[in-house]
């Protein structure tokens, strides 16, 4: 009873609590007890806090529309009393002392706000390695990456230690990892929700956005957080459908899907590519039109997505000095020094390698090259995606072009990293919404009958979240790779 | 040989509104330190900066009043640098499109130093500005011997920079230029402008070059001004030591300097640093503001401004130029007068009243025109008082400065000390009968021809009035009766 309470999708969970069949107190010990036994081995979580947990769910308003739920929380999002350390000894000792507005919202819906998931330092990184504290495993093969930047969200989503979890999304951090660990991860268009809270890595490209079991889960969470927010100028005062009944009622005939000729290139593991060319047969039989369409400015995505973003973090961190709160280097002479050591001794290489690309992309002499230039490409690329949804509903496209990878894998070699998101940036440079599903799965070359899962990429118009959703919902209805569990045990 | 002076200003105005910049914190100071923060403004992880409506309004008001070209859309950067004060470590402020540019801020001969006033350079001079744009405030240091403290409930405040051309040819000049600019900041209701109180504050960029020179000396910056007249003494001192180098062939370069009120000189802070970079870039966390809807609640608070209201003064209420502009230094000072002069059949005496009587009575009492203890209206009533005969001029200065020390209306005074003159026919007629006839010999000796008796048969009916009988009036009853 217990095990399978933990596996339930939270609208099923929710379901059970407001007949009460199950009460908030069980589903967080189920919870619990699967974390105990599991969460060793795959490390998803940096800490929780059971303690509040189930005070929280004593009181638990069922009725509300996520009352009784816990939800784990990415590292990087800031909860009121919990450590918010974005996997960084350098808000060592940190803790939130308010809520982020998605959060708050969250809380308002009944959810409860349980764990810190691991991550990339400040969400840099595709494989969740940069974590200053701790390796993450894929729930499928523990040898295995389960993505990043929020590959700790992803991992305990797929493998039953969360009923759903938050994510951040500044160049697929939400997709990447869902689609290496076979869940759902929607990246909100830019503005859908509030970023008060969010620690900032790049501000013009991140989001916050569910990682969940089901596309209705996703659509559920969603539009507890969407919505303009007063403490975020770039929240959007656009009204919040009931992304839940929308995604129900859709239908799925006649919807146009466009296939980006510029993805499907050279360097896609081959049984992606087929997966992908599977999904989209199946949307054809589903009745869906399917178009091809051109994004001819795809090739500058990863050297645009690289100045931007890093331009963005280098003046984002910079707060991060020791005068205030986190990590204080000792026995420092001097104010220069202060700085320069604890920022060395707080900062990993992959963070700071970031932040000295971006202090050189704005430095004097160099902004017009890079960070103007890469302002202009960007707006080009947003013209290619305001050109291919004229066309089209959606495109679809690889989430990764890879299954996840072993771990250490990549690790020296950054460039190769970068490359493992060329799918997914484009998406938060355009401001545009996207999800990845599962969508098949690939068995490990070298490891024979190891089965890996596979995403598949819904890339939909900025605030189209509705029709994305359904989309993704007219998939998921009539496949059943999201029902499929990694053998934990 | 003559050298040439020319000065630039940078000058900070914190502005008038109740919360930051960027969040929804008090402006307030004298609190106990670090009480009027958050996470904005204290730079903790994840909070996101919000525009104050207000700080904007304010400052196209200030373009609007200044005569700047207000840009259709503005937008904030990010100024980089790394400083304890500062909590982000980036300042948000105004790169390469500010709210406001061009306009200028026009002298007058009483805005520059009394001393001075007799011998200006450039009569109607205006001194022309190059932008004026919004930042953020830092937050204050303290040292300690061993620590430094930092408060930030300083930080994030609301700071308009205001930067002129390198127009500015002295001291004196630099004086009244501070002087006006405060004055119609005051005027707009946009800033208190104290320079003491840190409310205004100022860098000054002064070179000196030889009349034969084209191109501009060296740039020397001073820092640490407090006081409008500082500023002059510390131009006046850089003149002098900068010209006194260049004589004794000793060239200068780009500097810093800091000014030391109390030594009356300045020091050196740095020479030419290696060129700060600032990394500026807009700041993603904060949409481009676009003004037309600024510009409209600003019209809406469109003062009128010292130079106008000085012309009106003259016009309206027949005063002299040089009254004018004194009344009109002030803006409260002004609406005061105006308030009286509106009431009064005669403006031109109350500006004599306001301008000897009352403003040497503030500052004898060392307060402010907003701290006068009476309303316009009763100096008004007091003057009625005269103008109508029911005091004397004499004792209207006793009742002013009554008023002014009690708070009480004139009637009240005039009628508390029994003043008030009995000028009332009937009642006055009543008392010289009842005088003429308990007084049948000095009756007997005026009409005898005696001409003095009648004085004695005035001292009495005063007397029966207790001395409120109006004399002039009472003189020609008894006249009449006796005749
Ligand atoms: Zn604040």
């Amino acid at each position: 009873m217990l095990s399978t309470l933990a596996s339930l999708t939270v609208t099923a969970l929710q379901a059970k609590l407001r007949a009460r069949e199950v009460s908030p107190r069980e589903a967080l010990d189920a919870l619990a007890a699967r974390i105990d036994a599991v969460d060793g081995r795959l490390r998803g979580y940096l800490s929780t806090d059971l303690e509040y947990a189930r005070r929280a769910a004593e009181s638990a308003d069922v009725t509300l529309p996520l009352g009784g739920v816990p939800i784990a929380v990415k590292d990087v999002v800031s909860v009121a009393g919990q450590p918010c350390g974005c996997a960084s000894k350098i808000l060592a000792g940190y803790r939130a002392p308010f809520d982020a507005t998605a959060i708050a919202r969250l809380r308002a819906a009944g959810a409860i706000p349980f764990g810190r998931t691991n991550m990339d330092e400040f969400a840099m990184g595709s494989s969740t390695e940069n974590s200053a504290f701790q390796l993450t495993r894929n729930p499928w093969d523990l040898s295995r990456v389960p993505g990043g930047s929020s590959g700790g969200s992803a991992a305990v989503v797929a493998a039953d230690t969360a009923f759903a979890a938050l994510g951040t999304d500044t160049g697929g951090s939400i997709r990447q990892p869902a689609a290496l660990c076979g869940c759902v991860g929607l990246k909100p268009s830019y503005g859908r929700v509030s970023r008060y809270g969010l620690v900032a890595f790049a501000s013009s490209l991140d989001q916050i956005g569910p990682l969940t079991k089901t596309v209705a889960d996703a659509a559920l969470l969603l539009g507890v957080m969407a919505g303009r927010d007063p403490l975020d100028s770039t929240s959007l005062d656009a009204p919040v459908p009931d992304y839940a009944a929308a995604v129900r009622d859709f239908s799925i005939k006649g919807a146009r899907i466009g296939l980006p000729k510029e993805y499907f290139v050279s360097g896609i593991d081959p049984q992606v590519e087929a997966a992908v060319r599977a999904a989209v047969a199946h949307y054809a039989k589903l009745g869906a039109e399917i178009v091809e369409v051109s994004l001819p400015h795809t090739e500058y995505a990863v050297a645009v997505y690289y100045i931007i973003a890093t331009a963005e973090a280098s003046a984002n961190l910079a707060r991060f000095d020791g005068v205030r709160y986190g990590h204080r280097a000792a026995d420092t002479n001097g104010l220069l020094e202060h700085y320069g050591r604890t920022r060395a001794e707080g900062f990993g290489p992959e963070v700071k390698r970031r932040i000295i690309l971006g202090t050189y992309v704005l430095s004097s002499g160099y902004y017009d090259a890079y960070y103007l230039r890469a302002q202009k490409v960007r707006t080009l690329m947003r013209q290619d995606f305001e050109k291919a949804f004229a066309q089209c509903d959606a495109l679809i496209c690889p989430t990764s072009p890879v299954p996840a990878f072993k771990l250490g894998e990549r690790t020296a070699d950054p460039l190769a990293m970068y490359l493992a998101d060329i799918f997914t940036i484009a998406a938060n440079l355009a401001g545009i919404c996207g999800v990845s599903l599962p969508g098949g799965f690939a068995k490990a070359a070298d490891d024979g009958d190891r089965e890996l899962p596979i995403g598949v990429q819904l890339l939909g118009p900025a605030f189209a979240e509705e029709k994305l959703l359904g989309i993704a919902h007219a998939f998921e209805q009539t496949t059943d790779w999201h029902q499929r569990r990694p053998a934990l045990g | 040989m003559r050298y040439l002076t020319t000065i630039g200003l940078e000058v900070h105005v914190q502005l008038k509104t109740r919360s930051k910049m960027f969040c929804g914190c008090a402006v307030e100071y004298g609190a106990a330190p670090n009480t009027r923060t958050c996470p904005v403004c204290l730079g903790l992880p994840g909070a996101l900066p919000t525009m104050n409506a207000e700080a904007l309004r304010l400052t196209t008001l200030t373009g609007l009043m200044l005569g700047c070209d207000i840009a259709p859309t503005c937008k904030f950067d990010r100024k980089n640098y790394f400083y304890p004060d500062m909590p982000k470590n980036y300042q948000i402020s105004q790169y390469d499109l500010p709210l406001c540019v061009n306009g200028a801020v026009p002298l007058h001969d009483l805005a520059y130093p009394k001393d001075a006033q007799k011998s200006i350079a450039h009569p109607g001079k205006q001194v022309g500005l190059v932008r004026i744009h919004l930042e953020e405030d830092v937050a204050k240091s303290f040292h300690f011997e061993n620590s430094t403290g930092i408060d930030f409930d300083r930080a994030g405040t609301p700071l308009m920079e205001i930067v002129t051309r390198p127009e500015i040819e002295s001291p004196e000049e630099a004086f009244a230029f501070l002087t006006a600019l405060r004055q119609i900041l005051v005027y707009g209701d946009v800033s208190d402008a104290d320079m003491e109180k840190g409310q205004l504050r100022c860098d000054c960029n002064i070179s000196v070059r030889p009349e034969t020179q084209t191109e501009f000396g060296a740039k020397i910056e001073i820092k640490n001004m407090n006081s409008v007249s500082g500023v002059r003494r510390a131009l006046a001192y850089e003149i002098e030591r900068q010209v006194g180098e260049l004589t004794a062939g000793r060239p200068l370069r780009q500097e810093t300097r800091r000014w030391d009120d109390a030594a009356d000189q300045t020091t050196l802070m740095r020479t030419k640093e290696s060129a700060h970079d600032y990394r500026y870039f807009p700041d993603p966390d904060l949409m481009p503001v676009h003004t037309a809807p600024l510009l409209d609640a600003a019209r809406t608070r469109l003062p009128e401004l010292p130079a106008a209201k000085r012309a009106r003064f003259v016009q309206d209420y027949a005063i002299s130029d040089y009254d004018a502009a004194v009344l009109a230094d002030d803006r409260a000072l002004a609406d005061y007068f105006e308030t009286a002069a509106k009431a009064a059949p005669k403006p031109k005496s109350v500006a004599n009243w306001v301008l000897n009587d009352l403003l040497s009575a503030l500052a004898s009492a060392g307060k402010s025109i907003g701290e006068c203890p009476f309303p316009a209206a009763s100096l008004v009533e007091m003057i009625g008082l005269i103008d109508s005969g029911k005091i004397s001029g004499k004792q209207g200065k006793e009742v002013f400065a009554e008023m002014f020390a009690t708070g009480k209306t004139a009637g009240a005074v005039v009628k508390e000390r029994g003043m008030e003159q009995l000028s009332d026919t009937s009642a006055l007629e009543a008392l010289c009968d009842q005088v003429i006839a308990a007084n049948p010999k000095p009756v007997a000796d005026y009409r005898g021809g005696n001409a003095a008796s009648l004085n004695f048969l005035k001292g009495q009916v005063m007397k029966l009035s207790k001395g409120q009988a109006n004399p002039a009036l009472t003189g020609e009853i008894l006249q009449r009766k006796l005749a």
